[in-house]
């Protein structure tokens, strides 16, 4: 009925093209290559080598650790670790979930490498990060990069709950600023996905403080007419739930995903009670208001193509 | 170490108390406020762990001490006007030299029961709004902010997570970030996590000597990092959260002196120190236009570990 209303040749009366301020321009001086790595980093990354590796090491069964049946390894790569019998969705490294994303070769990471840092001298950090950058092949809790998805380009950060549960310390809290920081300059859309138990103990207020840093960052992208669209996975919690986490304008969860600010256990030590079934799961965060949709990691580039697709500006 | 101080301080004041009223006993009242002196001055130099204790002393100044010493004609604001009234944030507009401010904090109690009413200074997601309103018409009517930040964290509870408590904390840290008025934050007790933080996202932030300011509490600290929560003493060595250590990262920008013991041996002093320390700030941003104070205090929290980054790269 609208369509035929306005009819195709007044389809630009349909458009509006507002952002929140209007004098605000993409930076042209700015070349996407001085911010970028060389390379499609993730197709060509040793890790999938070392992975592919493994394939032929492990057997050709595998065990969810949900359902407890037995799943073909093969079907749970393809099915990006979303057990084909349950439907439960397990932990997938950020470079999977990044090649089961964006358009095949299009992706490429933002340079934006923090130095090891030790604010507090915790003893034995430094060995810790080092063995973890070793064994996840990432420099930090974050993999960000440009991207296309469905032929739109978006900046794209993933956590990574391989490394040390996600924790926000001052490089992620650093990584996900400059995922912001490069979405304004480029007036691209942003998508993040979540994984993280908190702020990163071991760096102490520091950590506190990439809360504010990263939601200051958010808010000015924000208050510049950018799309910022949140994907919440398991766990989201602490410190990055009750910070950019919870910022988006589209908020997705994954099915299943822990998301919430105070930990589980430790609601149930302040109250002396056990929690109700389903307690800070995706679905009740849905049920009570927090989330605009709950998508499964295999429909993830569809939902994401769709709402990237709802946002594009008038071309000229 | 201290509380053995301050136990003996306490019963040495009970019997100055009980002396005065006799009257004749001019003698031993001067040995007694001898004794008195003496225990203070191995107050000197505290630990971090001390300092814990002192910051959750319950004869500490609290927020409503604050606002009458340094404030006159206060109107109470209450709710969040969606539906609650979260008696753990304080505060509402008041004068201060005249000029009308908005200023309020957590209100922690006296005793058990006013503990009980003020949830121990944990506010709910109810707790932020509110104070996110009034930060919000203070941005309004042109009013400088003054919060006074005193918590052992927000709330976990099971309401708390199901009325958002991770997403009111982070629109506070967002939305404060961006405020065209002067915000200056005290630390006046104990802050912890971002629970403190969702109220000090200020210009400027300053803490009490025996103040502190931290991630987490020690006792989640330990209990995170060790799982074992009664070594939060040995936690509150590491974690650098005393108001020097804070000053040393930058993430403060002053300490306002106690008197040896703690707050609560003299607040008149205390009192004296905040009104000098805030007629100097607000003389400053007097002359800072809207923008120009919401681009610093972006700025503040953007670069607010740059100093840190920046050392670690030097050092290679």
């Amino acid at each position: 009925m609208l369509k035929n209303l306005f009819g195709k040749h007044k389809k630009d009366a349909l458009y509006f093209n507002m952002t929140k301020d209007e004098t605000y321009e993409a930076d042209v001086e700015m070349n996407p290559d001085d911010v970028l790595e060389k390379e499609d980093s993730i197709d060509k990354s040793a890790t999938k080598k070392k992975e592919d590796k493994t394939d032929s090491e492990t057997p050709e069964m595998m065990t969810c650790s949900k359902c407890n049946k037995e799943v073909s390894v093969s079907d749970m790569k393809k099915n990006l670790y979303v057990c084909p019998e349950c439907g439960y969705h397990h932990p997938i490294s950020a470079q999977r979930r990044i090649r089961g994303l964006v358009d095949q070769g299009t992706f490429r990471k933002l340079k934006c490498n923090i130095p090891f840092v030790n604010p507090l001298d915790y003893p034995d950090y430094e060995d810790k990060i080092t063995k973890l950058k070793n064994k996840t092949n990432l420099d930090e809790g974050v993999l960000s990069g440009i991207g296309e998805i469905e032929g739109r380009k978006a900046v794209i950060a993933v956590m990574g709950s391989e490394f040390l549960m996600g924790s926000m310390g001052i490089a992620v809290g650093e990584k996900i600023t400059n995922a912001f920081e490069m979405a304004d300059r480029f007036k691209l859309p942003l998508i993040i996905f979540t994984a993280s138990g908190g702020a990163r103990m071991q760096e102490g207020i520091l950590s506190l403080m990439q809360m504010a840093k990263t939601s200051a960052a958010a808010e000015r992208f924000n208050e510049h007419g950018g799309l910022y669209i949140a994907c919440l996975t398991n766990p989201t919690t602490g410190g990055v739930s009750a910070s950019f986490a919870t910022l988006g304008d589209i908020t997705l969860a994954e099915p299943g995903a822990l998301i919430g600010f105070a930990g589980p256990r430790v609601i149930e030590q302040t109250i002396g009670q056990k929690l109700p079934e389903g307690f800070q799961r995706a679905e009740y965060l849905e049920t009570h208001g927090y989330v605009d949709r709950i998508v499964s990691r295999n429909d993830m580039r569809t939902v994401l193509g769709q709402i990237l697709r709802l946002h594009d500006k008038r071309r000229k | 170490m201290i509380r053995d101080i301050d136990e003996q301080i306490t019963a040495i004041e009970n019997e100055i108390d009980k002396i005065a009223e006799n009257g004749d006993e001019l003698k031993k009242l001067k040995e007694l406020k001898n004794n008195r002196k003496e225990l203070l001055s191995q107050c000197e130099n505290l630990t971090a762990h001390d300092k814990v204790y002192l910051a959750r002393h319950r004869k500490r100044p609290k927020v409503d001490d604050y606002i009458d010493a340094l404030f006159d004609d206060l109107f109470i604001q209450k709710g969040d006007y969606l539906g609650k009234e979260d008696k753990s944030i304080y505060g509402g507009i008041a004068l201060f030299h005249g000029t009308p401010v908005t200023v309020f904090g957590h209100r922690k109690g006296r005793n058990l029961n006013e503990n009980m009413e003020f949830n121990f200074g944990m506010p709910e997601p109810e707790g932020y709004r509110k104070a996110l309103r009034m930060m919000k018409q203070a941005e309004k009517f042109g009013r400088p902010i003054i919060t006074f930040i005193d918590t052992p964290g927000a709330y976990p509870g099971i309401e708390a997570e199901e009325h958002g408590q991770a997403s009111a904390i982070a629109k506070n840290l967002a939305e404060m970030s961006a405020l065209k008025v002067p915000v200056i934050a005290i630390v006046t007790g104990e802050g912890s996590s971002g629970g403190a933080l969702a109220i000090g996202v200020a210009n400027k932030v300053y803490m009490l000597e025996n103040a502190v300011y931290s991630v987490l509490s020690p006792e989640g600290f330990a209990s995170i990092l060790w799982k074992d929560s009664k070594r939060s003493a040995e936690a509150c060595d590491l974690m650098k959260l005393t108001a020097q250590d804070l000053k040393k990262f930058n993430v403060i920008d002053g300490i306002i002196k106690e008197p040896l013991g703690g707050a609560h041996h003299d607040p008149e002093f205390v009192y004296k120190e905040i009104d000098n320390m805030l007629v100097e700030e607000l003389y400053k941003y007097k002359k800072m236009t809207g923008n120009e104070l919401a681009k610093e205090r972006y700025e503040k929290f953007r670069f607010i570990d740059a100093q840190i980054i920046a050392d670690a790269e030097s050092r290679g």
